[in-house]
């Protein structure tokens, strides 16, 4: 049940909803996309209420539902012709198809299509109307590596062309790689929102000043740091070989760190800093045990 | 990609058209549906006139059997076909999908009449057309009722199998449609007519929306009859079907 979910999503953006499964994110875009019946509060698609939204408005909108929505006896090729004829002006069914690649299986029926497959044909399906607002839900899943960058390539073009879309995803990288702006929601209700640089600087305890961020490096196995860095940092040899220092490090400890390296004729074969991960985020703000 | 500018619904009756055919070609090409939609009603006319079930009931066995053939036509689409392919097509997700698109719900179910209309064309041409080569002679005058009827009845068996297809799981819808058919199609007094049916159910089948169906168009092509108490009888269960449908339907 979702109870106090607010959001604004605009047009040349992708906002993306976060959240766990069963966090309420589809039940807040179907009453979006007039799909299910809301008992209380309002939404302004367009400017009207999709929950008497006529053709006018559905011309407007393109969907993408979790589960697809395609009948499984279908062909992709004659299916799309056929959405593409409640349009007045669609989209060029040539360019859409060679984009997500659907030329490779467009005789192939609907129920014998792998999930990747599918979904693109789920998007194209979205898309064959020209709209202005497209609305993805879990737009990702089930998508191997070469389909999800097509993708993700094709939403931000169609984001930077003025399409406002709405998506929703459990994938903390999906909303980190596409999102401009980022809701994420728990239990029915949005419990933080921003851009995913102003999310990646929350910290649930305010007396932290500066944010947690990881260093990994590789050396020599087995060395111990045990002083060189402050109690508060963790460090630790992840596997033979492989280190990791977590906590809020600052120019001194990178300092202290490296000394020890140059004192101890230690060079690392590699080294990275992260900074706290959008998941990192999601976690400390949702909890983190499995529900 | 190509900026297009300006999205827009095609007009409202290209759309409905549109399902409707789409509808439409999916039923013919689907072997189980053809089944049931032709082949089944064609050895049912042929197993009516080589046994003696309706002698005296008519001047052949042939003009009794094929009004009840007509009718069982259209239970096969209206009913079994379009409540199968309606609840496989919810537990997919298509119908949320298509009502999203400018089609909507109402040009759903609108093109899903179009398409029973349709197939149910086919099969009365496939039918009566065999069947006037076997010797069937219709009452002239039947063919208007007649066509009233089976439009009415097949508008009957739409609203019921729409309601079992909203209301249940589509194995359910599988089954239940299924077993009415075989049912309805021995006993409800479709094809064979109610005075040669078991005691009970000769009263019975009359108020069934198969016995009023079939009694109907016999009474139309038999005798050039308009039977009153079969539309009345059809219209109530188109209401009362169609309400229940439209209170009950679940879209997911």
């Amino acid at each position: 049940m979702v109870s106090d979910v607010s959001l604004v999503a605009g047009r040349g953006e992708v906002t993306a909803l976060l959240g766990a499964n069963g966090a309420g994110k589809t039940t807040t875009i179907e009453c979006a996309q007039g799909l299910q019946k809301r008992s209380g509060g309002s939404i302004s698609l367009l400017g009207e209420d999709p929950g008497n939204a006529g053709a006018e408005l559905r011309s407007r909108v393109g969907v993408m539902l979790q589960d697809g929505g395609l009948p499984p006896s279908a062909r992709p090729l004659p299916l799309l012709r056929h959405i593409a004829g409640m349009y007045r002006n669609p989209r060029p069914l040539d360019e859409l198809v060679q984009r997500l690649g659907i030329d490779a299986f467009s005789r192939t029926t609907v129920r014998r299509l792998s999930g990747g497959q599918k979904q693109r044909l789920a998007l194209a399906a979205a898309l064959i109307g020209n709209p202005e607002v497209l609305f993805l839900d879990e737009p990702s899943a089930g998508l191997d590596p070469q389909s999800r960058q097509l993708v993700f390539g094709l939403i931000s073009e169609l984001r930077n062309s003025g399409m406002g879309i709405i998506l929703t995803t459990h994938l903390m990288d999906d909303a980190q790689r596409l999102a401009d702006y980022v809701y994420i929601i728990d239990a029915g209700r949005n419990v933080a929102e921003g851009t995913v640089a102003q999310l990646l600087q929350h910290t649930p305890d305010m007396t932290r000043k500066d944010h947690i961020r990881t260093l990994h490096f590789e050396a020599l196995p087995g060395l111990d740091f045990t002083g060189v860095l402050p109690a508060e940092v963790e460090i630790r040899e992840t596997r033979a070989g492989s280190y990791s220092a977590t906590g809020v490090l600052t120019p001194e400890d990178l300092a202290a760190l490296t000394a020890w390296w140059a004192a101890h004729g230690v060079m690392p074969g590699s080294m990275s800093m992260e900074a706290r991960s959008l998941e990192d985020v999601f976690l400390d703000i949702s909890g983190r045990e499995a529900r | 990609m190509t900026t297009v500018t300006g999205s827009a619904p095609a007009p409202l009756l290209r759309r409905i058209l549109l399902q409707g055919q789409y509808e439409a070609m999916t039923m013919l090409r689907n072997g189980e549906q053809l089944i049931l939609a032709i082949v089944l009603p064609l050895l049912a006319m042929v197993g009516l006139t080589v046994t003696p079930l309706l002698d005296g009931l008519g001047d052949s066995r042939i003009n009794v059997a094929v009004p009840g053939i007509l009718a069982l036509c259209a239970m096969s689409t209206a009913f079994t076909g379009q409540g199968i392919s309606t609840g496989f097509d919810r537990r997919y997700g298509v119908l949320r999908f298509l009502s999203t698109t400018p089609l909507g719900r109402t040009g759903l179910i609108a093109g899903k009449i179009i398409a029973v209309l349709a197939v149910l064309f086919l099969q009365v041409l496939i039918v009566s057309g065999i069947a006037l080569t076997l010797g069937w002679r219709p009452d002239p005058a039947g063919w208007l009722p007649g066509t009233g009827l089976l439009i009415l009845g097949a508008a009957a068996f739409t609203a019921l199998g729409l309601l079992v297809a909203g209301t249940v799981r589509p194995e359910a819808t599988l089954a239940i449609t299924n077993l009415l058919w075989i049912l309805l199609g021995a006993l409800g007094g479709i094809v064979i007519p109610a005075p040669r049916l078991p005691g009970p159910a000769q009263d019975a089948v009359h108020f069934l929306p198969s016995g009023a169906l079939g009694q109907g168009l016999r009474d139309a092509f038999l005798h050039g009859a308009v039977d009153g108490a079969a539309v009345l009888i059809l219209l109530l269960w188109l209401v009362v079907a169609g309400a229940a449908a439209i209170r009950w339907f679940k879209w997911n």
